[in-house]
């Protein structure tokens, strides 16, 4: 009975369609040949004042519903909802208000126009047109006019781009992060402040999803030549999480951005930060946060609120999919994660006088 | 079909020379020769003008059901399964990979079936000879060629739609690595084959067409038609075909190493690779981003490609019906000489966020930016041909004065994107979305519409029905600006683009429940559209009858050709011009053609 029911349906969701299109051409069917009836220009002069009207009457509701769609979501948008996050979140919203303020003006200004001159200058019998084919002073006019304001919004913008992608400060908490297909890994460089080093053909899914050169291997090139890769002590202490990453309130933080597969884009909306991650080319990026996670769950008055980190480049199927977390938090809090995290080279290589893992093993067995 | 080539060619060099009995006589035309491979310039342009109708409404059709998706990912269409199969819409869901692919194919297939061989390949194909007062293009075999060629890069981007995997489903773009790895994404097997075989054949249908558009300008102009003579419609579709020969190539090189990369083991985009469940990669030293480079050198270019001729049609079409000139003619040549070699000059404002370096973006930025001095100049001027004009609101002039108003809208936020520091904030996000379907896909269809409805009569002797263009244009423009406006807040939200469901984002949720609303309108006005449709097949056969041969009154050659004119444009002598193309309301007088000759007392302007 269901699908008889809905295949009614259908039709007649399509039978509808059909009729309501009979009836518009049946009527324009019949205003055509009114007009011919008319003659050319009486219909010429009723379409005029019909779609003059309706020129005006577009910009007019246009401009309210410029207005009324900007008060349901504007309060959606990222400056509203909680505000930017970072320093340089702060500089990016001034800038974008400023954007808006300038472009905004001619907005309306410029459709203001087009619609009014459309009203106003319609076909009237025994109005001539001004002939007026061109003007040096109009057109130096708005040649220079609009350069000036450019000029103005290209100044604001380099200061601000030299200022973002500047080398990030020296205290800086610095972390990797790596995307692949789908997801984000982080590293960080362990007590002794230095990433250890890496290569791709030692990347091992289950172990190893960074590929750390943390032992002496042979692997084959792809001229088919062995190539020694030393054990690289720095990796010892790396560590190296999945899923969440730390940040400090009010301490900037620098991200090496990696990519093990394809393309993928580091996106912190809230920051206001983005960066591709290259694979084969690291790229980074640096912000300060103003605001831990906690802070911004009262901002926004959403207690699940979460940085996220949006994979921002087509990457597959996956895609939507690839999200990654930042926890702000203070610096206390910060030191007491920190101070939980085990360097990844230790669960995967551990030392032989602690053989704890054994005895866990040895009681899943028994059970 | 070779000889009457050459003969033509003769008699269309010669064209100050008599020679009517030629073109008096009739060729013994058959339906393959007349219809299907024809060298008849208006010929070819319907079949590119159709081909694109055919194309727009099965990338229409696409973002319809993505839409779908987007604005009803929780509800399930049982039909849908029925219609399209389990690999694209199991259980009544589009599945990702199928929503990916119908993403990436709509993009493509838009930007260059629609919007670059149906806009252009229609209008430079029907204007550039009956403006300038020539018989044909330069090679009318090449002309053929250009169009089987599109054509054959159709019947490839089809058959993709059909293979195993599915169609290429990794962004129009085509960023390798992904598109490079079939076992990266599965829509980069043999859809993706398939798609850079596509792309190849149009690229070529695109140089063949280009370099016949710029010989025919240049060399075949009739008596009197100086350069500063032509109609804006042509130094736009001029500047148009230089844009494409010399930025195709580019991409088609970018194709070339990325079908290396795929098939025969060189690493020129590839480096540094493991992909899950195969391992690691032996590619070393290539770079992601050359790809992206060579990409944009045409990506961008191609955004005008698209745009000039919209803007050339609005400047003839406006001017023709506000019964005035177009207002500075030669500030309007000139910003479209100033947009097209900036064109050239802003590719990487696409890059900002890709690593680049920091001091060449910010060249980027200047760059892209001074872009906007050539377009608020052609703003102003089509302002100012409306002040004080005689408007006569045929559909043709209302889809060219929508269009003013959505490259205004479309225009402004490239100013937003194009400075890096906002880019960063905006970039792949709905925002960016909204502005380039609002700038370079509405604005340019309306372009393409205001062409259609203008040109009709000339193409078929017949009118399409006015209050169903009416019609058409108003639910168009209200449903544009409905669908695009919103979608600028979604991207201030900063959902990003290519997004197959939102639910699971805390951050975006909120803002992807007006998806539902989008895609409702979107429907309506993809139906809209079917309306135009009827219209436009209707017309042709049951149309009512042109009965004059200058319907709009207007100045320029095509005009002055028989109603229905045949292969070969003029039956006698090709008319000699004596006038610039915008003498309108000139002494007050309400037009004057082009061939007409100076008058004694006639005043200069």
């Amino acid at each position: 009975m269901g699908a008889t029911d809905y295949i009614m349906q259908m039709f007649l969701v399509l039978a509808v369609i059909a009729l309501i299109f009979l009836v518009i051409f049946q009527i324009s069917k019949a205003s055509e040949y009114v007009g011919v009836l008319k003659g050319a220009k009486e219909s010429r002069k009723q379409t005029n004042k019909v779609n003059g009207f309706l020129m005006l009457a577009f910009m007019v509701i246009g401009l309210f519903g410029v207005w009324y769609c900007n008060k349901i979501l504007a309060p959606k948008t990222q400056m509203f909802n909680g505000g930017p996050a970072s320093e340089q979140g702060l500089k990016v919203d001034s800038m974008l208000m400023t954007t808006l303020a300038i472009t905004g003006v001619v907005f309306v200004f410029t459709q203001v126009l087009l619609f009014w001159f459309a009203f106003k200058y319609q076909e009237k019998e025994g109005k001539k047109v001004y002939f007026f084919a061109h003007s040096t002073k109009l057109e130096l006019l708005w040649t220079v006019v609009p350069a000036i304001f450019l000029t103005v919004l290209v100044v604001i913008g380099l200061r601000n781009w030299f200022s973002f992608t500047s080398e990030a400060p020296a205290n800086a908490l610095q972390v990797e992060i790596t995307g692949k297909q789908f997801g984000w890994i982080f590293r960080y460089a362990g007590k002794d402040g230095e990433f250890g080093k890496k290569y791709y053909r030692m990347i091992d899914a289950a172990d190893n999803s960074l590929g750390l050169i943390w032992k002496d291997t042979i692997v084959n090139r792809s001229n088919g030549e062995p190539q020694q890769l030393k054990d690289d002590k720095y990796t010892h202490d790396d560590i190296v999480v999945e899923q969440t990453m730390y940040a400090i309130k009010g301490r900037p933080v620098k991200l090496i951005i990696n990519s093990r597969d394809v393309i993928h884009d580091v996106g912190l909306t809230h920051f206001r930060m983005k960066m591709d991650a290259v694979p084969g080319m690291p790229t980074t990026l640096w912000f300060t946060p103003i605001y831990t996670t906690n802070e911004m769950k009262e901002r926004t008055n959403n207690p699940n609120f979460q940085y996220e980190i949006s994979c921002d480049q087509m990457c597959g199927n996956g895609h939507y999919s690839m999200k990654g977390v930042v926890e702000v938090v203070t610096q206390a809090e910060y030191d007491v994660w920190a101070a939980k995290q085990k360097p990844k080279y230790l669960s995967v290589f551990p030392p032989a006088e602690a053989p704890k893992t054994d005895t866990t093993k040895a009681g899943i067995a028994k059970n | 079909m070779i000889t009457e080539a050459v003969l033509h060619n003769h008699d269309v060099r010669g064209h100050d020379v008599h020679s009517e009995d030629h073109h008096e006589h009739h060729h013994h035309e058959t339906f393959i020769s007349k219809y299907v491979f024809s060298m008849d310039h208006k010929m070819i342009a319907k079949q590119f003008l159709i081909t694109g109708m055919v194309w727009a409404i099965v990338g229409g059709l696409m973002s319809v059901l993505f839409r779908l998706q987007l604005g009803y990912p929780n509800e399930s269409f049982p039909w849908l399964e029925d219609l399209l199969g389990k690999w694209w819409a199991e259980k009544g869901h589009i599945t990702p990979q199928a929503y990916y692919a119908l993403v990436t194919t709509h993009g493509t297939v838009l930007v260059f079936f629609v919007l670059t061989a149906g806009l252009s390949g229609t209008f430079a194909n029907f204007l550039i000879p009956l403006q300038i007062g020539a018989r044909d293009m330069a090679s009318p075999f090449m002309n053929m060629l250009s169009y089987w060629f599109f054509f054959l890069a159709g019947v490839v981007m089809m058959c993709s739609i059909f293979v195993e995997n599915g169609p290429f489903s990794g962004g129009w773009t085509a960023y390798p690595p992904l598109s490079a790895l079939g076992d990266a994404s599965p829509g980069s097997k043999t859809g993706m084959d398939l798609w850079l075989t596509s792309m190849s054949l149009f690229i070529i249908s695109s140089l063949l067409g280009g370099l016949n558009y710029i010989a025919t300008v240049l060399n075949m102009r009739t008596k009197g038609m100086s350069m500063t003579r032509l109609p804006l419609t042509i130094w736009a579709l001029f500047f148009t075909a230089v844009l494409g020969v010399l930025s195709f190539p580019v991409l088609l090189s970018g194709c070339v190493l990325l079908i290396f990369d795929r098939n025969f083991g060189t690493s020129f985009y590839l480096s540094d690779l493991f992909v899950n469940g195969v391992g690691a990669l032996p590619n070393e030293g290539g770079s992601a981003i050359l790809f992206q480079h060579l990409f944009w050198f045409l990506g961008h270019p191609e955004v005008y490609i698209i745009l000039l001729p919209a803007m050339g049609m609005v400047s003839e079409i406006l001017s023709v019906n506000s019964r005035k000139p177009i207002f500075g003619y030669m500030a309007m040549v000139g910003s479209l000489f100033a947009i097209a070699i900036l064109a050239f000059l802003v590719w990487a404002h696409h890059m900002f966020v890709t690593g680049l370096n920091p001091f060449l973006g910010s060249v980027f930025v200047l760059l892209t930016l001074l872009i906007a001095v050539p377009s608020a100049i052609k703003v102003f001027n089509w302002l100012t041909t409306l002040w004080k004009g005689s408007i006569r609101f045929t559909p043709a002039m209302m889809f060219a004065i929508g269009f003013v108003s959505l490259f205004i809208s479309g225009g402004l936020t490239g100013i937003w994107l194009g400075n890096s520091a906002l880019d960063i904030h905006l970039h792949d996000t709905y925002f960016v979305v909204a502005h380039f379907h609002i700038v370079m896909g509405v604005a340019s269809m309306f372009g393409m519409f205001a062409g259609i409805y203008h040109w009709f009569p000339k193409m078929y002797g017949k009118y399409l029905n006015n209050t169903l263009g009416y019609i058409h244009f108003w639910a168009t423009i209200v449903g544009a600006y409905l669908i695009f406006w919103p979608m600028h807040y979604q991207g201030l939200a900063g959902m990003p683009r290519r997004y197959y469901d939102f639910s699971n984002w805390e951050s975006f949720k909120d803002s992807a429940s007006i998806n539902a609303f989008l895609s409702t309108i979107a429907m309506i006005v993809f139906m809209v559209q079917l309306l135009f449709l009827f219209n436009f097949f209707y017309s042709i056969f049951k149309g009512r009858k042109v009965t004059t041969k200058n319907p709009w009154e207007s100045n320029t050659l095509e005009w002055t050709t028989p109603i229905n004119p045949g292969h070969g444009n003029w039956p006698g002598e090709i008319p000699e011009v004596h006038r610039w193309a915008y003498d309108y309301g000139k002494d007050g007088k309400e037009f004057i053609p082009q061939d007409v000759p100076l008058g004694h007392d006639e005043s200069q302007h």
